[in-house]
């Protein structure tokens, strides 16, 4: 009996490893060709992409640019906001704001994307034209504050998580040594949260990385090497948006974006992985 | 011998229970006055009252005073990190912070605005050499705290308390986690501590206090029983109750 409870449940965890493993092959296979023909300098640097063109052009440096600053973008505008508000509400905030405060983040997280691409496109794409007196709204800067609004649940909620395990004694010690609590906080409480804090950086570059919906739907989607008022389009929307009419190496040179994007995240896990292992060391 | 702190009608309420009933006692400068009394008497509580560390309790009431230095510490316009800075205290359980010895020694300095690395260096010798542990730990000073033993972590505690140069060192149970070496080498500095700072030291262990204080006070049931000279205490208690405790029949 044992011995079928343990086998059933190896065999369901191995169903998640033979996911893994089938979707990294299959990119692998699909990616290469495209790379192969086109050569690898070629596709990762170069600056143009017209797969329609007389003369095709194959080459994804927009897309590789645009996802990178739109990611750090995000992540400027959203660790700093996403961490004060993370010590705010384990540390400072009276528990009916953190009650309120709280509520709202979890609601933030489970906002469909399309739902956040769609607010973009009518409220914040408009305001940016005005704002700024360009002709178009959809552009970088859309695509940065909207990606940032989606990156905060996840960096509040993990460095919040980290802040509330820090011991309570590393605190009193710092409090009765006359340091204020907002000093204690800041020079105890968080260098001890910090690979926790790493953690949910981490996780918000994968979660901007890897979004495509909403970033199609303010960003104009036009394939510009990135400047921030320009319509940009980054490495998930580009195989999102021209997936369904593509044929041969074009099709071909979709795949090989995927595999970037692919690797990009993987990096990413690494990332994680190496923090969270040295985490008992920090 | 005069006195440092002067605590009258001292009362605590945690919500709706009263851990302390109308405390008044004195604690003489530069000496060691003990706290003794059986696990729940308000040892702790009435400790934590002296350096304000309850008020991060939510709920805790307080009535009465306590003076130090002729001003009511719960009255208006006293700054608790500038108490705080001048009563210290260190805990039961060692809770070095996670960073190396010598930022440990230099964080109460640098809290109150000593930056001069020459000006840290010899706080943080002076406060090891204090400490009794300066020998051990001169050449770990790079290395984390929390790979000390328990006993030197909290030597390091005492002597990260004693950096910022406070008057009053407030100790509860700081040996009740640690082996016998470790203990008798914390009492014999406690012992020195008391040339230069007053210290109060919370205790389960009798022979401690019998040992180390210059007063013993007896609590009991969040009353104060009983408060004098430890000497006098531990041969003819006035109390029936102390006598009780002192001597094992209760607690
Ligand atoms: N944070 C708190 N909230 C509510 N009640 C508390 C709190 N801390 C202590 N008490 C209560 O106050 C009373 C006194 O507790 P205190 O910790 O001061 O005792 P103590 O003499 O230090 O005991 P011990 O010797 O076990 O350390 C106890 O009845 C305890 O349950
Ligand atoms: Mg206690």
């Amino acid at each position: 009996m044992e011995n079928i409870v343990h086998g059933v449940f190896l065999f369901l965890g191995l169903i998640t490893v033979a996911f893994v493993l089938l979707i990294t092959v299959y990119l692998i296979i699909a990616g290469m060709p495209a790379i192969g023909e086109l050569g690898l300098f070629n596709f990762l640097f170069g600056k143009s992409w017209g797969p329609t063109y007389a003369v095709p052009e194959f080459g994804i440096l927009p897309f590789i640019l645009s996802s990178v600053y739109g990611t750090a973008g995000a992540l400027l505008l959203g660790v700093p906001v996403g961490f004060f508000t993370a010590v705010y509400l384990a540390k400072l905030a009276p528990p009916k704001v953190k009650a309120l405060v709280g509520a709202a983040v979890s609601l933030l997280a489970g906002i469909p994307s399309v739902v956040y691409g769609l607010v973009g496109m009518l409220v914040l794409v408009p305001a940016i034209r005005s704002i700024f007196n360009v002709p178009d709204g959809a552009s970088l800067l859309a695509a940065i504050i909207v990606l940032s609004v989606m990156v905060l649940p996840s960096i509040i909620n993990v460095s919040m998580t980290a802040l509330e395990a820090v011991p309570k004694e590393y605190e009193d010690a710092s409090l009765s040594l006359g340091a204020s609590p907002i000093e204690t906080y800041m020079r105890v409480t968080v260098p001890a949260a910090k690979s926790g804090i790493a953690t949910a950086v981490v996780l918000g570059v994968g979660r901007a990385l890897g979004e495509a919906m909403a970033v199609m739907m303010v960003s104009g989607n036009a394939p510009n090497m990135p400047s921030l008022f320009e319509s940009v389009r980054f490495l998930t929307t580009a195989v999102a948006s021209e997936m369904s009419y593509s044929s041969g190496l074009h099709r071909q040179a979709l795949f090989s974006i995927a595999l970037v994007l692919f690797l990009f995240i993987m990096l990413i896990n690494a990332a994680l992985n190496f923090i969270l292992k040295h985490r008992k060391e920090g | 011998m005069s006195e440092i702190i002067k605590v009258k009608d001292l009362c605590l309420w945690y919500g709706s229970s009263q851990a302390l009933k109308n405390i008044s006692m004195d604690i003489p400068e530069r000496s060691i006055t003990a706290f003794i009394g059986p696990s729940g008497c308000g040892k702790s509580t009435f400790l934590k009252t002296l350096n304000r560390m309850n008020d991060l309790i939510p709920d805790v009431k307080i009535t009465g005073e306590v003076k130090y230095d002729g001003r009511n510490i719960y009255g208006p316009g006293v700054d608790v990190n500038d108490l705080r800075r001048e009563i210290g205290m260190v805990f039961q359980k060692p809770n070095p912070f996670p960073m190396s010895v010598y930022d440990n020694v230099a964080y109460g300095p640098r809290t109150h605005g000593i930056r001069s690395k020459a000006k840290l260096d010899e706080i943080v010798e002076k406060s090891l050499k204090n400490a009794a542990i300066w020998d051990e730990l001169k050449d770990r000073l790079k290395k984390s705290a929390l790979g000390l033993s328990g006993g030197q972590q909290q030597r390091l505690c005492i002597a990260r308390s004693i950096a910022v140069k406070p008057e009053v060192v407030l100790l509860d149970e700081p040996t009740s986690a640690l082996d016998p070496i470790s203990t008798a080498k914390i009492e014999e500095l406690i012992d020195e501590l008391k040339r230069e700072f007053t210290i109060v030291i919370v205790t389960h262990n009798m022979q401690q206090a019998a040992r180390c204080a210059d007063v013993t006070a007896f609590f009991y049931l969040g009353n104060l029983i009983e408060v004098g000279q430890t000497m006098q205490m531990f041969s003819t208690p006035n109390d029936r109750r102390t006598q009780d405790y002192i001597t094992g029949r209760f607690g």
